[in-house]
């Protein structure tokens, strides 16, 4: 594959994670929608997502203007290496700028400047993982930076909380989480939630469960319980789409665990707004694309 | 029901909380940057006397000469929640267009110049961005960058929803409240 078929292939893969929602969210969104009583505000905010859905995909222009920070995960066989994809992929990101499908959304921390292309110091981010495989498995979540905003760590104990170094300690935290959030994270929401790890792991495996289909069940037999009945706790709050008030405030959580010091006991939750933008797919030596992994 | 400009304070006065309104006329975007710098005593780019503020930073590009609005939905208001207030007092601001609403003072700022808050929907980039007919003019584009920048936009029957009115009643306090509770109950 030479290094314009990659970028054409990448410059698609943004086009599509910023303007079509995935097929799992847009399920889980009309449930949501049918819900909510006639009438009420929560319902009207439910509609005009769904509106929002189709004519962003019609238009094939972005769901949400905030097309967020661009967090790319590339499964690398040994034939394609880093530096080629980095700067394929940087090329993208420049003409998906200029198309409009991102928004400038790269402001140098120090001058306040707009870089106007989306690149700079640790924009985009990528994360390189080897495979044996033949293939390159592409993943990309635009997260915007309201739903970003509201993201939280917990350190256990917590004494406000009365949450212990234990379970039901982290449950404590994830529910705290949701109301402290209320409409500011453009909710309904997903969260993936890190049990453990150090600060910086715990975030990024967070995030990472942002990732996974919404209808999977956790390999993981007490995170898979304690998934559905958080999301069945956090929806009895009555916070709502948008903070409205309503019955649908989460549409998923996502739990991993990552191993600890003793002395630490982190619970990271990562927010991820109602405009869930992320797709991938997998891409062969010669530039066919076997498959899109939400769409 | 219909708001059309001028967005006169008999107009936002007899606005309530839950009222579903469409908003017709010219709207400023500002956020961050724009907030922070009138607060700072910088000189506002337009006149603000009337006007109302959309909290929003969209996706413009020129094609032919001519903005074209790609994507414009509204960001989180919270972070203006310092400057609000105090800007809507100094320059006769009459309401604000955001997500997530706003906090005491700018609800006590609302009551007292006779302002309302208005909650667009997040993420309805799309719904939202056809609303906007024209963009007659944008301000501090090289100082702030285009998200930052303050756009004039025409809108038509844009569609709010009153979380916050002017005589001191805001849907986020009551919601708030009731989660509170129900927190309590869930961990306590």
């Amino acid at each position: 594959m030479d290094a314009k078929t990659l970028q054409a292939r990448l410059l698609e893969l943004i086009r599509r994670t910023s303007c079509e929602m995935p097929p799992d969210m847009i399920r889980l969104i009309d449930k949501a929608w049918r819900k909510e009583k006639k009438g009420t505000t929560a319902k009207y905010a439910f509609g005009v997502m769904r509106d929002n859905i189709k004519l962003a995909s019609e238009l094939s222009q972005p769901l949400c203007q905030d097309t967020g920070t661009i967090i790319c995960y590339v499964e690398r066989p040994d034939w394609l290496r880093e530096r080629e994809f980095t700067k394929a992929f940087e090329k993208a990101v420049v003409e998906a700028t200029r198309k409009g499908y991102l928004r400038q959304n790269s402001v140098d921390s120090i001058t306040g400047k707009n870089s106007g292309t989306n690149l700079g110091p640790g924009s985009p981010v990528i994360h390189f993982h080897e495979t044996s495989a033949k293939s390159v498995t592409v993943r990309l979540l635009l997260k915007g930076g309201g739903c970003e905003n509201v993201s939280t760590q917990y350190t256990l104990p917590d004494t406000a909380l009365g949450a212990g170094r234990d379970l039901d300690g982290v449950r404590k935290c994830v529910l705290d989480s949701v109301h402290q959030a209320q409409g500011k994270g453009c909710g309904p929401g997903v969260l993936g939630v890190c049990i453990g790890g150090d600060r910086g792991t715990g975030y990024v495996t967070a995030k990472e469960q942002l990732f996974r289909d919404l209808d999977d069940v956790n390999e993981d037999k007490v995170l898979a319980k304690m998934e559905k009945q958080l999301v069945r706790e956090a929806n009895s709050m009555g916070i709502g789409p948008m903070g409205f008030g309503g019955e649908t405030t989460l549409l998923g959580i996502k739990m991993s665990a990552r191993n600890r010091v003793p002395a630490s006991f982190f619970v990271s939750v990562s927010y991820m707004c109602w405009a869930y933008r992320r797709n991938g797919f997998k891409i062969s030596a010669n530039g066919r694309i076997g498959r899109w992994l939400h769409s | 029901m219909l708001l059309e400009a001028p967005f006169t304070e008999k107009k936002i006065r007899a606005l309530k909380v839950g009222d579903l309104v469409e908003i017709s006329g010219l709207v400023y975007t500002g956020r961050d940057a724009v907030h922070k710098y009138l607060h700072d005593g910088g000189k506002p780019p337009v006149d603000l006397k009337d006007s109302i503020i959309y909290h929003c930073g969209p996706v413009v590009v020129k094609e032919k000469g001519v903005w074209v609005v790609k994507a414009a939905g509204p960001t989180t208001s919270i972070r203006e929640e310092p400057y609000q207030g105090p800007l809507m007092e100094q320059f006769g601001i009459r309401g604000v267009i955001g997500k997530g609403g706003m906090g005491p003072k700018t609800l006590a700022a609302c009551k007292k110049v006779g302002a309302c808050y208005f909650h667009a929907i997040g993420g309805a980039a799309q719904v939202l961005a056809q609303k906007v007919v024209r963009v007659p003019d944008v301000h501090m584009y090289e100082e702030f960058g285009s998200p930052e920048a303050v756009w004039e936009f025409e809108v038509v029957k844009f569609p709010v929803v009153v979380t916050m009115d002017s005589h001191g009643r805001s849907l986020h306090e009551a919601v708030e409240g009731v989660s509170q509770k129900a927190l309590d109950q869930l961990i306590g």
